[in-house]
């Protein structure tokens, strides 16, 4: 037990240690100079007032598609499908903004739920499938996001823009999470209360997970589907539960781009990756709320810091794609690192036997 | 619009998308079918692009000060597909490191593979470029009529007028694909370690070696339908080159049931598919269907396939586990 509960937290921590020093490698190759380089990145993600605002904006939506992926994890479900529950969450939000007229005390929560139910639909599709007919959810899940991407920009160009328009209406201000206070104080950013629910969020799924018989029946089938099935739990049921519940949080990182960082929808001609990144997100984060707010922090600040890369040194913003996907290589890769760290102690402790060894005159 | 015009306005726009998807899709069903899933075939199909094209532009004026402008220009494009076969096979074998070796979830590491490849792609075309995407390239293929095929009656101005040469290597390689996997022993211990690598061991193969091999196979199939699917239909390499086609070639795969002529089967539907929803104006009570449908319909066909009411479809029991040997 100890041992596991160092390594889950050892893989991220060196994970990310070889990825930045990847990317420093990169740096070099190409004749920049790494130190400069993270101090742009460090700078573009929290050089000032503005710089932190942009960052909290694009952790919001992370901490939810991390807790999207890291729950359906749980119940040993591969969520892919937070891409297109993103879509469809952002969608319904936007539509329950702009199409009614209500207090805000109703229409933020109203919107927000939408939301939450639009990505859960979208996510018990392939839950209904691989439970009632054992559909591998990875290969649904993909082909959901696409079918979500063209419906999606085919819903707002037939119902919701103006005629020849590229995107929805703003939503009504009393959905909207965004207040003018808030985001002058940080710097003209577009900083939105959103951060506060994504906060939430990850309280009332560690709650969920951690302290809940349905936490607990989660676990047990993520850990061994037939014991479960066994102890009588209804596996089924909680794998459509999971999906469901997976969906919703990812409806949810839609709704904080819907109702907080744009206030509308516009067609998209491909993915935001919000989606894709939740999975390194929870990977990094070992699948647990907590793990995945500070794994949803750092990509936030690594994505946004990037922007200023270029400005900064020079370099391509893309190289922080490189060092992330490289960050989930290695977390994925995590066997490798176990062995590496068994080669080295193995290695000392060698070396402290041949000494005792001297020490004894041998 | 008579039955031949039809044919020679689907076909061919049908077959040129299909090519670069049956060349990734094939690659795909050897890799799963050696037991592991390869996710990462959207990120071969990147690495396929960018390599052929920068190889396109790089090396085109160096092979035509070699050979003259006349027969190295209709060479370059097909050093380019093999320079992105071999950089494709290399970067698989990423893939199999981290899935095979290190024992990593293998649709995780694909994961990663599919943001590796475009953030080199993208990092690496800003540096030489200068720009987010690359120069259209001077020397794409090109459409020809085959000589003596397309003078066949009908069949002729169908499959063998306006064609590409790689659509016919296309559905060459998933042939010969079909030949290795179910003809020859070394086709029996790839299928082997894909379903019962334990057995496989017990009968002296070498389980993670067999499926190194499979990996690197797919990735230069991949990198070659990349490429292709570069050098025909896009022309030039941007973060959007690749949008999709290698999940589309993944659930080709799956569509096929694992089996290289069901994967060029389903890859030639998706290219149906995807070129109706590009050429259905023009094709009376095709123009009267919303292009949504069209757009979609490939991915609900998937869903609906592997759901199993298009057939039961019957993966290789050994997909996405990692060989340890020694235990059951």
């Amino acid at each position: 037990m100890g041992l596991q509960r160092l390594n889950s937290l050892t893989i991220p921590l060196v994970s990310i240690v070889f990825g930045l020093l990847a990317g420093a490698i990169i740096m070099l190759l190409f004749g920049y100079n790494p130190v400069e380089g993270y101090l742009a990145l460090w700078e573009g993600a929290f050089g000032d007032k503005y710089f932190t605002g942009e960052t909290i904006r694009l952790i919001t939506p992370y901490i939810f598609s991390g807790l999207a992926v890291a729950f359906a994890f749980r119940t040993g479900l591969l969520n892919i499908g937070v891409e297109g529950q993103v879509f469809m969450g952002w969608l319904a939000s936007v539509w329950v903004g702009t199409a009614f007229q209500l207090p805000t005390i109703i229409h933020l929560p109203l919107a927000i739920l939408a939301a939450a139910i639009a990505g859960g639909l979208w996510g018990f599709i392939p839950g209904y499938l691989k439970a009632r007919f054992e559909v591998h959810e990875v290969i649904v899940t993909i082909m959901m996001n696409y079918i979500a991407l063209y419906v999606t920009n085919a819903i707002i160009r037939t119902y919701l823009a103006e005629a020849g328009g590229e995107s929805t209406d703003n939503v009504a201000q009393s959905a909207s999470l965004k207040t003018n206070w808030l985001s002058e104080f940080m710097g003209y950013s577009n900083v939105h209360w959103g951060i506060l629910i994504a906060l939430f969020g990850a309280l009332v799924i560690w709650y969920l997970v951690e302290r809940t018989t349905l936490g607990f029946e989660q676990r047990a089938v993520g850990f061994n589907r037939y014991a479960s099935k066994y102890a009588g739990m209804n596996v089924k049921k909680n794998i459509i539960f999971s999906m469901v519940i997976s969906g919703g949080l990812a409806g949810l990182a839609g709704a904080m781009e819907g109702l907080g960082t744009f206030g509308y929808m516009a067609l998209h001609s491909g993915f935001t990756n919000i989606g894709f990144d939740g999975i390194a997100i929870a990977l990094l984060g070992g699948n647990t709320a907590i793990g995945v707010v500070f794994a949803a922090g750092l990509f936030g600040m690594l994505k946004n810091g990037a922007l200023n890369m270029q400005v900064g040194a020079g370099v391509p913003p893309e190289l922080v794609d490189i060092v992330t996907a490289l960050i989930i290589f290695f977390v994925a890769a995590g066997f490798m690192i176990i062995l590496l760290k068994e080669r080295i102690i193995g290695f000392f402790n060698k070396d402290k036997k041949q000494s005792k060894n001297q020490k004894e005159g041998k | 619009m008579d039955i031949l015009g039809f044919l020679t306005t689907v076909v061919p726009t049908a077959f040129f998308y299909a090519a670069p998807l049956i060349f990734t899709a094939v690659g795909g069903a050897i890799s799963e079918r050696s037991g592991v899933i390869n996710i990462g075939l959207e990120g071969l199909m990147i690495m396929g692009a960018f390599v052929g094209i920068v190889f396109n532009l790089l090396m085109g004026p160096v092979i035509i000060n070699a050979f003259g402008s006349g027969f190295g220009g209709d060479l370059t494009p097909w050093l380019s597909i093999i320079a992105a076969g071999i950089i494709g096979g290399i970067f698989a074998l990423l893939l199999a490191l981290a899935s095979i070796t290190f024992r990593a979830d293998q649709v995780v590491s694909g994961v990663a593979i599919n943001f590796l490849a475009l953030g080199i792609g993208i990092f690496f075309i800003k540096e030489v470029f200068g720009a987010g995407q690359t120069d259209f390239v001077d020397h794409p293929f090109n459409t020809t009529s085959i000589p003596l095929l397309s003078e066949i009656p009908f069949l002729g101005p169908i499959f063998f007028e306006r064609t590409f040469y790689t659509n016919w290597l296309a559905v060459i390689v998933a042939v010969l694909a079909w030949y290795v996997m179910f003809k020859t022993p070394f086709g029996l211990r790839l299928r082997s370690v894909g379903e019962h690598p334990h057995a496989a061991d017990t009968m002296g193969i070498n389980v993670n070696r067999m499926r190194y091999i499979a990996v690197g196979i797919s990735g230069v199939l991949g990198g070659i339908g990349g490429s292709v699917f570069a050098l025909t239909v896009a022309q030039n390499f941007s973060a959007s080159t690749i949008s999709g086609q290698g999940f589309i070639a993944l659930a080709a795969n799956v569509f096929g049931k694992w089996h290289p002529l069901g994967a060029m089967g389903a890859a030639i539907f998706f290219g149906v598919a995807q070129s109706l929803s590009v050429i259905s104006q023009g094709i009376p009570l095709l123009d009267a269907v919303p292009g949504i449908y069209l757009q979609i319909a490939p991915y609900v066909l998937t869903i609906l396939a592997i759901a199993g009411f298009i057939g039961r479809a019957e993966a290789p029991k050994a997909l996405n586990q990692p060989f340890i040997k020694g235990t059951r």
